[in-house]
């Protein structure tokens, strides 16, 4: 239990260690690369802005990502119970997923204008929503028949083998898709904060120290946000432990 | 012959199967699988059906549980036309399909939330205590599935689908993924089930010993599109022990089904 916290803990001591020491060995100066002693002043310089700034990126990203869990998990079912919607809808989501969402960002900063928080969740939302829909959809595709059958040759209805069957069975694929769209929520956020920023969030909080030269602060910022992506993480871990434990064998 | 319907007495026909025909849309056109199949199973008998691999037995199942309409013919359960999926019918499969997040307790008792909704909770549970008991899985009720040997898993499996009492049990191999000695335990434990709560029984299954030795009838289908080959009628004490799979009459019903399933291979002609 111990070595559970402490691993982690001492991971990221050393790697400080090797990124302080790398910028002392080059002697580098901050505007090229800022070394970890510098972070702690800027952070303490701003801390009033990082605490406002910090949580309207957080509560803006997990809006977005609880768009996408409700959108993606609807779509997913649509695409995982209908041949023919999985057959119609596979090459629209994966076009929709292959365009770069910075260059949406001035189409729907047009669209919805002034919008701002608004928008950021919007971005959030279509950056996440993908591979909480896929791995629902091949979640319930792949149950296998004989799992529908035992409920099925009972006279249960089909809602009934979802809700008791097909539902808790993709929820490991689920949360591991979760996982991965936590941290791309994120990327939907400042994307919006950075390019199209509206003094809200840590991405304007990045562009302001870009444009002031203060380049500890920008450095502080992507620590900011790593870290948000960490606690971000280990909530939805926390959730998976709850809803879809039984997944996980122990070691024996 | 079973004890609850003694020879020469008239009996109905729990399962009829009445020229059923059926095939399988495919890429390369239809695959007949089923050819005007006839099999009658009357009430409370265990018939055993054998036969080549890829015949079309897992196609009956699914005709007999309502899981699947027949193309050409009829499927009747109780004195009634099969038109859909029925309550009193039980399934067990190869894969004991346990649901991994629930325990095996509340494995069990799954069927009864569909079937008895209304049925309170301290009796579903005190229903699948009673079967657990009888397969030897008292003391493992609180465990997950996959903390199981597979011979437990599927004693599970099996209790879920008796534990609403089905008239039917349908069984697909249920036993042919374990080891010899396991599946040995397992035919003893079917037949201690079978005296303790009587029901009329389908078993698919490629291991001729235990057609024979939970059988009461043993069905061999020709190769697909299948039809009914051979019924034999198994003629073994109604308690038989696995030692009964030593005497020569086991070996010479042995013999016979071995040669029907030659034939149904079409690598023995009949009256060779």
């Amino acid at each position: 239990m111990l070595s559970k916290i402490a691993t982690p803990i001492i991971a990221v001591i050393i790697f400080l260690g090797l990124w302080e020491l790398l910028v002392w060995v080059n002697d580098w100066p901050n505007y090229k690369m800022a070394s970890p002693s510098d972070l702690p002043p800027a952070f303490w310089k701003y801390k009033d802005l990082f605490l406002t700034m910090g949580w309207q990126t957080l509560w803006r990203t997990v809006a977005g990502l609880m768009l996408a869990v409700v959108f993606g998990t609807l779509i997913g079912m649509i695409i995982g119970f209908s041949k023919i919607a999985r057959d119609g809808l596979y090459p629209l989501l994966i076009g929709f997923n292959a365009i770069p969402k910075a260059t949406l960002v001035p189409v729907i900063s047009l669209i919805f204008i002034g919008q701002h928080d608004f928008n950021t969740v919007l971005m959030a939302f279509m950056i996440s929503f993908f591979p909480i829909a896929v791995s629902v959809g091949i979640g319930l595709s792949t149950l296998e028949p004989e799992y529908r059958d035992i409920l099925r040759a009972l006279g249960a209805s089909r809602f009934t083998i979802f809700r008791k069957i097909a539902l808790p069975k993709t929820l490991p694929e689920f949360f591991g898709a979760l996982k991965v769209s936590a941290t791309l929520a994120f990327i939907g956020t400042n994307l919006v904060e950075i390019v199209s920023p509206h003094g809200r969030g840590l991405g304007a909080l990045f562009k302001s120290g870009e444009t002031n030269g203060d380049y500890p602060l920008m450095f502080a910022v992507l620590i900011a946000l790593a870290f948000l992506g960490i606690v971000l993480y280990y909530a939805v871990i926390f959730l998976e432990r709850i809803f879809a434990g039984w997944a996980d064998r122990e070691e024996k | 012959m079973a004890a609850h319907f003694p020879k020469g007495k008239i009996i109905e026909n729990l399962i009829e199967i009445k020229g059923v025909t059926h095939a399988y849309a495919t890429a390369s056109g239809p695959l007949p699988v089923l050819d005007g199949l006839d099999v009658s199973v009357p009430k409370g008998t265990f018939a055993a059906v054998v036969g080549p691999s890829g015949c079309g037995k897992s196609t009956l199942t699914k005709l007999v549980a309502g899981l699947m309409k027949p193309d050409k013919g009829e499927v009747w359960l109780h004195g009634e036309q099969v038109k859909g999926p029925r309550k009193t019918v039980g399934m067990a499969f190869q894969n004991p399909v346990l649901l991994e997040w629930r325990t095996i307790l509340e494995n069990v008792t799954l069927p009864l939330e569909i079937v008895a909704p209304k049925m309170p909770k301290a009796d579903r549970r005190a229903r699948a205590m009673e079967l657990l008991d009888m397969v030897g899985l008292i003391g493992f009720e609180n465990k997950r599935p996959s903390e199981l040997s597979g011979g437990m898993r599927q004693r599970a499996s099996l209790c879920r689908s008796l534990v609403h009492k089905p008239d039917v049990l349908i069984m697909d191999e249920p036993f042919g993924a374990l080891d010899a000695f396991t599946r040995e335990d397992l035919w003893q434990t079917m037949r201690d089930l079978r005296h303790a709560e009587p029901f009329t029984a389908v078993l698919i299954t490629h291991d001729l010993r235990e057609s024979i030795f939970l059988g009461d009838q043993v069905i061999v289908l020709s190769d697909r599109p299948a039809r009914t080959q051979y019924v034999m009628d198994v003629d073994l004490p109604d308690d038989r022990t696995l030692d009964v799979l030593f005497t020569p009459k086991a070996a010479d019903m042995l013999h016979i089904l071995r040669d029907q399933i030659k034939i149904a291979q079409g690598r023995l002609e009949v009256g060779e």
